[in-house]
């Protein structure tokens, strides 16, 4: 499945990733630490998707809704003077779960263009909602007083911060690698390829399905509650149908269905937006038709144009 | 009063909903008949209303700007077609969803390289821009009144194009069947090519009668494709009839739920708690139908018919 | 292989930008503002008004060498704190200015100063920092939220005014606006509408005004928000039959968009074009002459937000770890400010006189906002007593 190239460029991406906080400190450029961090929190994002998107064939248009539950999450406790991150993220957790639960009990009975349609729906519902509850900020949104209380962990200090969100990186990367290649995930890539065939053969196609939904919506949960740690700040733009957009492309953008192509394409995204837009205030310009040549020309995204790469696995 | 206000209400959503459909219906005859998600549809509108509104603020005349953004954006549209967009059709709608979101980027930064970020600001032309009493004691601006006069009988030149000439049988045959029209030795991309270009000129022709009453500016497209795809979604993708529905359904519930759920609300859970609920719930509306539409009929309310 | 090689790229590039800061002594100024979408025509107008005071300064604020880094907040709190912390860690400003919107505010403000940094606050008058969260390190030289509308309703109240229709969009200063405006303004009100933030399009509410048929109506729509407002009002026919009272939705921002449309409407405000003092002169007839069209209040506070950090800097000689010491100098607004002589409350709020004005046709056939009389003399606002600095 992984190359020998592959295998180094992961190994060596992620000695980058480990040594980001030392080149700052050392740069005395804290601002990087932050950019890194940013990107960790969205690749999260963007893994999360991928399980369903590139594995499971749902083109989910609504994934930030579960983003913007996971910031609910941490602000609002907060609000109300509950600090403890492990209340805080298992809400999330939970909390995005359920929602995916119910959103995916729905939109998986439909499939194509109305299931792109419908999850983008709920989302906007949610949307909305963050909108109009007042006490919690409204459009405004709110600001979280002091990140996450864990036990041992000060997450106000950036670099420990930066490496918890490094750990729960690997660790959903190493998870999501385990499950799609378990019997679930053989289930869930053979239920893309001819939903009809298994359930011919008898599996519940649909429960798979959820499952899977779920999973990837408690994921971007947990990425959410990181998010608003990172900035401080939560508003219901954090749901907007563009956020989930830019999610997409950071899948598609890295290469879908290889759940470390993500990870690049969140990299890529946020790295390309920083670094074009001190060199020209225009940098979209750049990054449109950019988009535009990956998809006609890179159809596996940048991890397929990494060294030795493997066909696209099924 | 009330009778009257709920009269003025529903022209309110009825001038919105023509413009939707006015998007709509490029946008639904590019997706049956393609099988594009064309994502970038709304900056051709964008389009439609820098150019119509840069050449009416240049030269006074609101008709030379029309005049000018219609063939220009129909060639624009064909242009995209040809270069980027043709190479989409095979491809499946994730693909086609990031190269038009690319599109996207590409328009709101260009208008926004040669008209600046700020909004273009214009005027209603002096001709319409008076009021009419439509109903006794209800006076409506003459500008909205001909928006939902242009709509209307774009609405009606559509339905005889489509059901009662030769290319719009071959529309409606390559909605429904794309191989068979090929087979039958029609030059398939050329009819994309042309069905494209009008698609953009309608766009178009719904941006530049927006200049006056909205903003102009980068990233308008984006604003109001969304509703467009919530009308095409439940009118059933492809169908122009399904359009028009609609578009027309989608402004009436967004307009009279700003306008009366609040009030309703107000009743049943106080004033205060109708405040924060109403103008949310009534952004959710249109959402909400969507949901329910695709669940009970996940092909939209008039399914074009497809092998 | 993307990621390590541009983050070599960019750790080079880092380390270069680093030793160049460390070789002269500068004085960074970041100002934030909105510089896209419809909003944006109050950004360059904020904009401009900072390079004219740079101009003044001979481009050194307080005798030192002057770098201002212009961010754009798209009005967008999450975006302005994004490029809040920008500033502070990778352009490490000494000073942040600017923000238009209070929601932005909110987020923007204690962020810099939690950071030690100054925040001079040029325009947004969120009431949270004028009591409460008040911080030594926040100077306003704007207002607070509720005192404009205090004026209005003020104003409305002594004219016998009442029945009267109130709109705003769903956003924290709306909610002042008209916190503020029922402060004075104790008469009937017919109905209090938010919109939401941004909305282009309000035929529908207007209808509904219609339908109400209140005696006036109450607006505060800023911006490109007041621009749409305003003309959809008049294409309505509604400026007729219900006088227009509005409050930073009639200026000088709004007012070359809206032309004879604007004709009789009612505003307060702190200070206007035509308002007679030395300073204002000058920088009024500068920018015309640079820019070409006349400044707004928003351009004369950021101006005067360049001139306050000049004097502050100055008291201290350029020593700028004398925070102590540009906190004093500060509280005396010792400087030459386009609304006159003013004075600072202890929430580092100013005291000041707010007029009437009414948009009439000017010399020279073009309309403008004109005084008309003072509503409040030293006025102060309704939260200092909140605030422990005293």
């Amino acid at each position: 499945m992984i190359s020998r190239g592959q295998a180094v460029v992961l190994v060596a991406g992620f000695l980058v990733l480990a040594l980001v906080p030392a080149a700052a400190a050392t740069l005395n450029e804290p601002f990087y630490l932050d950019l890194f961090r940013r990107i960790m929190i969205f690749a999260i994002a963007a893994v999360s998707l991928d399980l369903i998107l590139g594995y499971g064939g749902m083109v989910s248009f609504g994934h930030a809704a579960y983003l913007g539950i996971g910031a609910y999450a941490v602000a609002v406790p907060a609000f109300y003077g509950i600090e403890s991150g492990l209340v805080q993220w298992t809400l999330a957790v939970l909390a995005s779960a359920a929602a995916a639960l119910v959103i995916g009990a729905v939109s998986l009975r439909t499939s194509g263009m109305s299931f792109i349609m419908i999850t983008l729906a709920f989302a906007q519902m949610f949307y909305y909602l963050g909108i109009s509850i007042n006490a919690w900020g409204g459009d405004d949104g709110m600001r979280l007083a002091r990140r996450s209380r864990l036990p041992a962990l000060d997450l106000a200090d950036a670099t420990v911060f930066y490496y918890v969100v490094l750990a729960i990186l690997v660790g959903l990367l190493w998870l999501g690698h385990r499950l799609v290649h378990a019997r679930f995930g053989i289930v869930i890539r053979a239920t893309r390829s001819n939903e009809a065939r298994m359930r011919a053969i008898g599996f519940s196609t649909f429960r798979y399905k959820l499952a899977a939904f779920v999973l990837a919506g408690a994921g971007c949960g947990l990425a959410g509650a990181l998010l608003t740690n990172q900035t401080d700040y939560v508003t219901p733009s954090y749901m907007h149908w563009t956020r989930s957009g830019e999610i997409m492309v950071m899948v598609i953008l890295g290469g879908m269905g290889t759940l470390v192509g993500p990870v690049l394409g969140a990299a890529a995204y946020l790295l390309l937006e920083d670094v074009l837009s001190a060199w020209t205030v225009h940098w979209q310009i750049v990054l449109g038709p950019l988009l535009v040549l990956v998809v006609l020309y890179a159809r596996r995204g940048l991890y397929g144009l990494l060294p030795g790469s493997a066909p696209r696995d099924g | 009063m009330t009778a009257l206000l709920v009269a003025e209400q529903c022209l309110n959503g009825l001038q919105l909903g023509v413009m939707l459909f006015l998007m709509a219906a490029g946008l639904t005859l590019v997706f049956g008949i393609m099988n594009l998600v064309n994502l970038a549809h709304g900056s051709l509108y964008m389009v439609g209303a820098y150019l119509a509104t840069a050449v009416f603020n240049w030269s006074g005349s609101f008709l030379l700007g029309v005049l000018f953004a219609l063939p220009a954006t129909l060639a624009i549209g064909m242009l995209v077609e040809v270069i980027a967009l043709r190479r989409l059709y095979e491809r499946d709608h994730l693909d086609q969803v990031l190269a038009t979101f690319g599109l996207i980027l590409f328009f709101n930064e260009a208008v926004a390289i040669v008209w600046g970020r700020t909004a273009l600001f214009t005027r209603v032309p002096r001709a319409l821009a008076g009021h009419i009493m439509v109903l006794p004691g209800v006076r409506y601006p003459a500008y909205r009144a001909v928006i939902i006069l242009v709509g209307l009988a774009v609405a009606l030149v559509l339905y005889v194009l489509v059901n009662r000439t030769r290319l719009g049988m071959l529309i409606r045959a390559g909605a429904s069947n794309r191989t068979m029209v090929a087979a039958l030795g029609v030059n398939i991309r050329l009819l994309y090519t042309l069905v494209f270009g009008f698609g953009a000129a309608l766009a178009a022709l719904g941006g530049l009668m927006a200049g006056p009453i909205y903003n102009v500016q980068p990233g308008m497209g984006e604003e109001i494709l969304i509703q467009v795809l919530v009308v095409i979604v439940i009118g059933g993708i492809g169908s122009i009839r399904g359009a028009l529905v609609g578009a027309v359904v989608v402004g009436m519930v967004d307009t009279l739920g700003r306008a009366f759920l609040k009030p309703l609300l107000s009743t049943t859970l106080g004033p205060v708690a109708a405040q924060s609920a109403g103008p949310a719930l009534a952004s959710m509306l249109i959402y909400l139908l969507m949901a329910a539409v695709l669940f009970f009929r996940p092909r939209g309310l008039f399914p074009a018919v497809r092998s | 292989m993307r990621t390590p090689r541009s983050a070599a790229v960019l750790v080079l590039v880092a380390g270069l930008l680093a030793s160049q800061a460390r070789a002269a002594e500068t004085l960074k100024i970041g100002f934030i503002t909105t510089l896209s979408g419809p909003q944006g025509v109050i950004g360059k107008h904020m904009k401009d008004s900072v390079e004219l005071a740079l101009d003044h300064l001979g481009r050194k604020v307080g005798g030192l060498e002057t770098e201002v880094t212009y961010g754009d907040d798209q009005a967008k709190p999450d975006v302005g704190k994004q490029v809040a912390d920008e500033m502070l860690k990778k352009h490490r400003v000494n000073f942040v200015a600017g923000v238009i919107w209070s929601n932005v505010l909110l987020a923007v403000a204690p962020t810099v100063t939690g950071s030690g940094t100054f925040m001079i606050d040029t325009n947004a008058g969120a009431h949270e920092f004028a009591g409460k969260q008040c911080h030594e390190l926040f100077f306003a030289t704007s207002w607070q939220n509720d005192q404009t509308p205090e004026a209005m309703g003020k104003y409305m109240q002594d004219q016998g005014i009442t029945d009267v229709y109130v709109l705003a969009p769903n956003y924290a200063a709306g909610k002042d606006m008209v916190t503020g405006f029922k402060r004075f303004f104790k008469n009937k009100i017919v109905d209090e509408v938010y919109t939401k933030f941004g909305q282009q399009d309000y035929q529908a509410e207007i209808s509904q005004i219609r339908a109400a048929n209140p005696k006036a109506v109450f607006v505060f729509y800023p911006g490109g928000m007041g621009i749409q407002f305003v003309k959809q009002y008049v294409q309505a026919g509604l400026r007729e039959q219900y006088p227009l009272y509005s409050v930073y939705t009639v200026d000088e921002v709004t007012l070359p968009a809206l032309g004879d449309a604007a004709l009789g409407s009612w505003e307060t405000r702190y200070w206007s074009p035509d308002l007679k003092n030395e300073a204002n002169a000058k920088y009024v007839g500068d920018f015309r002459k640079k820019f070409g069209y006349t400044p707004s209040y928003y351009g004369a506070q950021s101006y005067d937000g360049i001139l306050l950090i000049d004097s502050a800097v100055r008291a201290v000689k350029g020593d700028l770890s004398n925070k102590k010491g540009m906190i004093a100098a500060m509280s005396r607004a010792d400087f030459r400010s386009t609304r006159g002589k003013f004075t600072y409350n202890t929430n580092h709020f100013p005291i000041q006189n707010f007029y009437l004005l009414k948009a009439v046709k000017g010399g020279g056939g073009e309309v403008e906002m004109q005084i008309q009389k003072t509503v409040f003399e030293n006025h102060k606002d309704a939260y200092y007593q909140e605030c422990p600095m005293k």
